[in-house]
């Protein structure tokens, strides 16, 4: 050992941060790996649920349900962006792998909302909950995924499910932000109106302040399906399947063929997803007097319908 | 005055604003004002020991230059800002002692709020916006349905409920929010410069809805206003306030004739007193130129232009040139002599009614009370100085 030296004290003091953790993790390995392998279960449930559905579906009828979905959501134009995507997609040969990612992807924007937007909420509502979140998120999102992929492989294995873990890590954070934002920007004189007419908290954060923030809310899950869609390539490093492997396949191999398809179809994916995330956010900040169900193809079935109301008050 | 007549009463209320209100209190307590309070603790002062009542009924109009605490002041009612201390009463209950529970039920039952800024909900149709009060508190949706399609005929909007906000003009917007404090049937309607932010045509016609809503109703109104002719036009009693004070209450007759200090007479510089003002303010009464007429023949003094005979009962006779009986009159030739012909003027006949008369008569107008009774008269020269005074 060396001396203490006021001019380099770094010599001798220093933190063994490392061994801290590397002891913590073992701790934890050692004696909570049933708890984190019981975290692994509604993950599995939800994410094996999105997969079957979205592999069973045969690819032209996935095509023609999302462009209706298209279609209804922000006009024709839209359902043509979604039939070609996706016929893309199935052109080069990937249906499969990004049926696999899309379920990733959803199940992971699934426990994003579930656990983002209520702390982003909660965060607005506090500011001390705020100054202890923000610091948080700023790790989530700038600690390099690789640092935490190996102690999620320690505590959860390998896989889907502890690769939605890591995404979810990295894609919840500008929801919460947003979340945040969006309920901190109503405006002074619609909360006031609300507390004058007495609303409870809930129904203030039901009635005015949720509704209002559903633009900002919109953005925020946008941000989070495509964080999502980026880490899925860096989560297949723990044997998680779709796009992502194929593009790791294909960098392991040298085959810039298998990579480059990989990556092609992911940007396929993220244009069909951020389009139509877009699209719905538009919605909730655009006329709110033009229903849903008043355009599109639903709007074009009820008109047809409409032909014959009298029929239509009949049955109902 | 009887308590049952007064709906709301406000006891030494104070409102601090800032860190610690207990510090700012003590000093107050120890006759510190505003500003040396600012400058020691940074902590303003919004409302200073203002102690009023509102009577049943009445629309009571609070007035202020911004700045003056009147809009802190109405936010105290139903307690949007706490006061520091003080008592407020509505009804007989206490509000500055209930419960968050209570308070919600106050809030929902008695009283109704519209703001300058309309704050109206953009992702609700007209109907919803309206029936919002109403959906807080729990309301079937069918009597809301009901309920809120009343008011908003009430305030001349039947018709639009299927619209949005961004839909209406703003003359429009705010009737909707007119209507979604009257859905809720509040006891107190309190109204923070609802008409401020309306252009001027806009602005009057407002007005009038509200005296019409108001004459029909007798719903009780508290008015937050900076606009002293608005205050006028549609307040029974008017409030001024000046750096958190309430510095005078009265009708708006008695603010123009006395008022208190030279903040609330500069409210009233260029404004058409004429239009409070009645004939009995300003009417004087001259000795020399009244002469009760008992049998014998009325006379003046020399230099007295115009004679006003009354009987033993104070009822006006007639107006003479003082100069015919000069010579000496029979009582039965006073009717020939009689020169009055213009319709009578009463005390209370708004002197902007009077202008004319007075600009078309030679002699000074004679103002009667409701009894008949001689009570003075208006000169040219009366009428051009009390003009020129207000």
């Amino acid at each position: 050992m060396s001396e203490f030296s006021i001019l380099d004290p770094f010599q001798t003091m220093t933190i063994p941060l490392g061994d801290w953790v590397e002891n913590t993790l073992n701790y934890l390995v050692h004696n909570f790996r049933e708890f984190f392998r019981a975290i692994r279960w509604p993950i599995d449930q939800v994410l094996n649920g999105f997969e079957f559905i979205l592999q069973s579906i045969p690819p032209s009828i996935g095509i023609l349900l999302s462009s209706l979905l298209g279609w209804q959501v922000a006009g024709p134009r839209m359902g043509w962006l979604c039939a070609i995507t996706l016929t893309l997609l199935g052109l080069i040969g990937v249906w499969s792998e990004s049926m696999t990612t899309l379920a990733l992807v959803l199940t992971s924007v699934f426990f994003c909302a579930l656990i983002g937007v209520p702390l982003g909420i909660l965060s607005a509502r506090s500011d001390r909950l705020e100054k202890v979140v923000r610091p948080l998120l700023d790790a989530m999102q700038t600690l390099p995924a690789f640092v935490y992929l190996v102690p999620v492989v320690m505590l959860f294995g390998i896989g889907n499910v502890p690769g939605v873990l890591v995404t979810i890590v990295f894609a919840v954070p500008p929801l919460v932000r947003l979340t945040n934002l969006g309920i901190r920007q109503v405006p002074d004189d619609k909360i006031e109106a609300a507390r004058a007419f007495g609303c409870t908290p809930w129904q203030m954060l039901k009635r005015v302040q949720l509704p209002l923030a559903a633009p900002t809310i919109m953005a925020g899950v946008n941000q989070t399906l495509m964080l999502s869609l980026s880490m899925v390539v860096i989560a297949s490093m723990i044997s998680v399947g779709g796009l992502g492997q194929m593009v790791l396949r294909g960098i392991g191999r040298l085959d810039m063929g298998l990579a480059t398809v990989g990556g092609v179809g992911l940007v396929l994916l993220a244009i069909f997803l951020d389009r139509l995330t877009q699209a719905m956010g538009e919605r909730t900040s655009g006329d709110p007097s033009l229903r849903w169900y008043h355009s599109g193809p639903v709007g074009l079935v009820l008109r047809l319908l409409g032909s014959r109301p009298a029929s239509v008050k009949a049955e109902a | 005055m009887t308590q049952v007549d007064e709906i709301l009463s406000v006891k030494n209320i104070f409102k601090v604003f800032g860190p610690q209100p207990e510090v700012a209190m003590d000093m107050l307590r120890n006759g510190a004002d505003k500003n040396e309070i600012f400058q020691k603790t940074g902590q303003v002062v919004g409302v200073f020991d203002a102690s009023f009542s509102v009577k049943r009924g009445e629309i009571f109009v609070i007035m202020g230059l911004s700045g003056s605490g009147k809009s802190t002041m109405v936010r105290l009612f139903n307690r949007l800002i706490e006061p520091t201390s003080g008592s407020i009463h509505l009804n007989g209950r206490e509000i500055t002692g209930l419960s968050d529970k209570e308070l919600t039920n106050v809030r929902r039952k008695e009283m109704g709020m519209v703001f300058q800024s309309f704050a109206l909900m953009p992702h609700m149709s007209v109907l919803d916006n309206a029936a919002f009060g109403l959906e807080i508190s729990g309301v079937s949706e069918q009597e809301r349905r009901t309920r809120a399609l009343e008011a908003l005929s009430q305030v001349g909007l039947a018709g639009h409920e299927n619209s949005y906000p961004h839909q209406l003009s703003g003359g429009m917007q705010q009737r909707v929010g007119l209507a979604r404090a009257l859905a809720n049937d509040p006891t107190i309607l309190l109204m923070d410069e609802a008409f401020s932010a309306l252009d001027p045509l806009i602005r009057s016609e407002m007005q009038g809805e509200l005296i019409r809503l108001q004459a029909e109703q007798q719903r009780t109104i508290i008015f937050i206003s900076h606009d002293i002719e608005e205050a006028i036009r549609i307040g029974h009693r008017i409030a001024i306030m000046e750096g958190g004070r309430v510095v005078q209450i009265g009708t708006p007759q008695e603010l123009l004739c006395n008022p208190a200090n030279d903040y609330v007479e500069a409210f009233f510089k260029g404004f058409d007193s004429s239009r409070v003002l009645k004939a009995g303010d300003v009417a004087q009464l001259d000795p020399e130129t009244v002469c009760r007429v008992n049998g014998h023949a009325p006379s003046f003094k020399a230099g007295v232009p115009y004679g006003y005979l009354v009987n033993e009962l104070d009822h006006l006779l007639a107006v003479v040139d003082a100069g015919d009986l000069r010579g000496g009159a029979e009582p039965q030739q006073i009717e020939q002599l009689k020169l009055d012909q213009h319709p009578p003027v009463y005390i209370d006949t708004p002197l902007h009614d009077v202008l004319d008369i007075v600009a078309a008569l030679p002699y000074p107008v004679p103002v009667l009370d409701h009894g008949g009774a001689f009570k003075g008269t208006i000169s040219k020269s009366l009428l051009l100085q009390t003009m020129s005074r207000h």
